[in-house]
């Protein structure tokens, strides 16, 4: 049954899919760091979809507008070039890859037998500010406050991992 | 009207190339990336669930997620930095001093 | 009702003699120590004649119960003291020959550096003795028994520095531990049967039951177990080996405890269970068997023995084996009587050579001594009365008690044993005073006199380094000893010493019929024949003294002419018929050898080691394996995180189905 929910998700999809298979297939991190930015749009279109507005915006602004900026920063900083072909490890492909596809495997049929005619409307959830707010600082005040907490060590832990360390000497003198 | 399904197998597709690009890819920062992908798909899944429940929480853990990603791409990329300037290198292989 | 005798300090005073001397003996004076253990045996025999004084006055058998030791069940032991007239002899005999050996010691010993060592194990051989000998029950007799054997092991190998000392203590302590084994299964039975090890007790179990004449029985069997550790205890045929090999311990030792007190243990312990063997002729029979042809065997050993001190074991042997022939046919008060009259002269024989081989210098083969009574006179008077003792003349104490046993084997037993009692007499005789040739007349063989003279300092006291006199405290004791081996035997003319030991050894079950035909010989024929047995046995004496005279003192050149002519047979009998050898080869080896290859190299090495060794090595082959597992490659673990996620994922899977 072909409704514009439909037609609009499978594009999306088709973008995501497309956009992770090309962040394997590349060779040049940077290329894959933007395969990943056209992965994330996808995404959020793909929340849009469902009717979570709030997230979709966080995606674009926090996942694609800053921790992606964040990771083409770190390419342009350490100037990675090229992935050089060593040889790796076994194990990761003869098992992992595997393992990896029995996982899938089993999970897809489990999917696929399982679930029956159920159907999601389209922008079918609230996703209003007001009762994300009232969720937000209201129901989940704790994980809130704790995950503030946790990015403010992960700046200051990012600092001192990242500054040179001669930085962190005159640091100590003053 | 999408059944859940599709949403699910979505996200399964995306977290298995996640999953595929961790084991695959030699270069560190581009292992980052594909642990970004496996969390994205996870997220498509929680947002999914969240309409078919009819449980806003979905919503607000999608949320916390994405602030868990945010911390963890900074520290990890600051110790990739400090890694770089030791071993001078970005290949995961040739870092392997943690052995027996 | 009795006082209280207070029996308990008798083995406790030697006990805490050997504790003082023990501990603070070391930094202790020669004197102090000698004070203490002096002390300690004389308290000892001091209050045995107490005992003795008091003795008609008590009501018998006197009981002293101390503690509870064992309460399992039915089964009860406890530490207790029993008093009898056979007990009361023994206590006598081992607190008055052990004071006098003490004494002896103090003057043999002087120059010895462990002086104080040699005390405190004396004395603790006097504790343990004495605990054999008053004790109410087998279990605490055991723990003398045991305690003996320790001691003997100890002063055997005093000299442990000795290989031969020290190897000649482990043969001791071995092969007395074969004979214990046999007295432990023994005393297994008598707990299984009659539930109960205290003399008494048992005793009044045993009395109803009947002589098993007919075939072997339980008591047969408890008692050819106790005989066998008495064998071992009292250096029988098979396990007498170790007594000549103690020889290696000093005089003293031998003395008290290879002649006069533990070696006795045995003969004692027989006695004391006279009640099963009187039940089980078989066994009694064996006893008799056993002991007359250990007197003779070894009589013909100590023929041709030329060390001093090994011509003395083997007598004892052979003794000893006269007391067992006495036990054998039923005349328990007789073997007793010998036991006493034997600890008085073999003591004083042992004193004596000690006497001897102290005079002229730590030497004891008899060939390089001679004409040496010049030299020593007191010890040659008594050793010469100990001799003649020992040879059966009268009046002297050996005469009555092996007169005695020579009778009533004749007339109890058979006289088979009578005859090879008889000529052993005549062999004991003959080596006796062969001995006392060798050593005491004619020339002195030993170093040239000139040469003594001019060395000087041939063995320490002398200045002129020749054979000389043993100081008093040395020759006291032998006199006493032989004035008891003068007039000891008296006690037992008019059969007094029988009739005071008849309450211990009265028999309630009728003898076989053989021995009540030999009593009624006894009582009819009678006197005549014990004065024509007496004749001969005498005789037979006066004979070996005799041909000793011959060989040794008119004609020396003919005992080479002699061992020429029997060859190989004197050969065998100088090396002591090659009994040791055949226990090595027999016993010794094959168990040597199957420790070594079975036990050692197959078990320990080969099962337990292999088993630790190969586990340590089997976890070090895993580990090899696995610690590739942890290579630091992050995609190998990444790899092995994906494959364990598809696991647990199939696992959950799988559930859900099912269910």
């Amino acid at each position: 049954m072909l409704s514009l929910h439909l037609i609009l998700f499978l594009a999306f999809g088709a973008v995501c899919v497309a956009g992770a298979v090309n962040l394997l297939a590349q060779t040049h991190p940077i290329n894959s760091a933007l395969s990943l930015i056209a992965v994330m749009a996808a995404l959020a279109g793909e929340y849009l979809l469902l009717g979570a507005e709030f997230v979709a915006a966080v995606q674009v602004i926090v996942y694609a507008g800053a921790i992606m900026v964040l990771f083409v920063f770190t390419i342009m900083l350490l100037n990675a070039g090229v992935e050089e072909h060593t040889k790796g490890s076994r194990v990761a492909i003869v098992i992992g890859v595997p393992g990896l596809l029995i996982g899938s495997v089993l999970l897809a049929w489990v999917v696929l037998h399982r679930s029956g005619t159920e159907a999601v409307a389209m922008g079918a959830l609230p996703g209003d500010p007001r009762t994300i707010g009232q969720l937000l600082f209201h129901d989940f005040l704790l994980p809130f406050e704790v995950t503030s907490v946790l990015i403010l060590i992960a700046i200051m832990g990012a600092v001192v991992l990242a500054s040179k360390p001669e930085a962190i000497q005159k640091r100590k003198e003053h | 009207m999408v059944p859940l399904s599709y949403y699910l197998v979505l996200s399964g597709i995306l977290f298995a190339c996640g999953v595929a690009g961790f084991l695959i890819k030699r270069n560190i920062i581009t292992i980052f990336m594909s642990i970004e992908l496996m969390l994205n798909g996870v997220n498509l899944s929680f947002v999914a669930f969240a309409v078919h429940w009819h449980a806003l929480a979905g919503q607000i853990f999608v949320f916390f997620v994405m602030v868990v990603a945010a911390a963890e791409a900074a520290v990890g990329l600051a110790i990739i930095i400090a890694v770089y300037r030791t071993r001078e290198t970005l290949n995961v292989d040739q870092v392997n001093l943690l052995k027996l | 009702m009795n006082h209280p005798l207070h029996l308990w300090l008798i083995p406790l005073l030697p006990l805490a003699g050997a504790a003082i001397n023990g501990f603070f003996g070391k930094k202790a004076s020669r004197q102090g120590v000698s004070a203490v253990a002096l002390l300690g045996s004389g308290a000892a025999f001091a209050m045995a004649f107490f005992v003795a004084v008091r003795f008609s006055s008590l009501s018998l058998p006197y009981q002293e119960v101390f503690a509870h030791w064992i309460r399992s069940g039915n089964f009860s032991v406890d530490f207790a003291f029993y008093l009898d007239q056979l007990s009361l002899v023994m206590l006598l005999v081992v607190t008055g020959v052990g004071f006098l050996i003490h004494v002896y010691s103090v003057g043999y010993m002087w120059e010895d550096p462990s002086f104080y060592r040699f005390f405190a194990y004396l004395n603790l051989f006097m504790f343990f003795m004495l605990t054999l000998v008053l004790a109410s029950n087998y279990l605490l007799m055991f723990i003398g028994w045991e305690g003996v054997g320790l001691a003997s092991y100890l002063l055997i190998g005093f000299w442990f520095t000795k290989d031969s000392a020290a190897s000649a203590g482990k043969k001791a302590f071995i092969v007395n531990r074969i004979g214990d084994f046999g007295f432990l299964i023994g005393l297994f039975l008598l707990i299984q049967h009659f539930g109960s090890l205290n003399f008494q007790r048992v005793f009044e179990m045993v009395r109803p039951l009947p002589a098993e004449t007919s075939g072997a029985g339980l008591l047969t069997a408890i008692g050819i177990l106790l005989m066998v550790g008495a064998c071992g205890k009292s250096a029988q045929i098979p396990l007498y080996v170790w007594l000549p090999d103690a020889m290696e311990g000093p005089t003293p030792v031998s003395a008290l405890i290879h002649a006069a007190t533990m070696v006795t243990a045995g003969v004692y312990m027989i006695s004391r269970s006279h009640v099963i063997f009187e039940r089980a002729p078989i066994a009694l029979t064996a006893v008799a068997i056993i002991g007359t042809l250990t007197a003779f065997f070894a009589a013909t050993i100590g023929v041709a023995q030329t060390d001093i001190k090994k011509v003395l074991a083997y007598s004892t042997v052979s003794q000893l084996g006269y007391m067992f022939m006495a036990c054998g046919v039923g005349a328990f008060s007789a073997g007793i009587f010998h036991l006493m009259t034997h600890a008085f002269f073999k003591g004083l024989l042992f004193l004596a050579a000690g006497s001897v081989i102290h005079g002229v210098g730590s030497e004891q083969d008899m060939r390089k001594m001679g004409g040496l009574r010049s030299y020593m006179p007191w010890t040659f008077l008594t050793m010469g009365i100990a001799t003649l003792a020992i040879a059966g003349i009268p009046p002297l104490a050996g005469f009555w008690s092996k007169d005695e046993i020579l009778w009533k084997v004749y007339s109890q037993g058979s006289w088979v044993f009578w005859l090879i009692g008889v000529i052993t007499a005549l062999i004991t005789s003959f080596y006796m005073f062969r001995l006392m040739y060798m050593t005491f007349a004619g020339d002195y063989r030993g170093q040239d006199e000139h040469e003594l003279v001019v060395a000087g300092r041939a063995h320490g006291h002398d200045a002129h380094g020749l054979p000389h006199e043993s100081p008093a405290v040395m020759l006291v004791p032998l006199i006493i000893l032989a004035v008891l081996s003068l007039v000891g035997g008296l006690v037992g003319i008019g059969d007094r010493f029988e009739h005071f030991l008849a309450p211990v050894f009265e028999q309630s079950v009728p003898l076989s019929a053989a021995a009540e035909a030999s009593s009624a010989i006894a009582e009819t024929g009678g006197r005549g024949t014990e004065w024509l047995l007496m004749g001969i046995s005498v005789t037979l004496a006066f004979l070996g003294w005799y041909l000793a005279y011959l060989l040794y003192s008119k004609k020396p050149e003919l005992p080479q002419k002699i061992a020429g002519a029997l060859g190989g047979f004197y050969n065998a009998v100088v090396h002591k018929y090659y009994i040791d050898e055949l226990y090595a080869a027999v016993f010794i080896k094959p168990l040597i050898d199957g420790s070594t290859r079975i036990l050692w190299h197959g078990v320990d090495q080969g099962i337990i080691d292999a088993v630790v060794n190969e586990s340590a090595e089997g976890a070090r082959h895993v580990s090899d394996e696995v610690r590739h597992m942890q290579s630091g490659n992050l995609r190998s673990y990444a790899g092995w995180i994906a494959a364990g996620a598809a696991a647990v994922i199939a696992y959950m899977i799988w559930i859900w189905v099912k269910a």
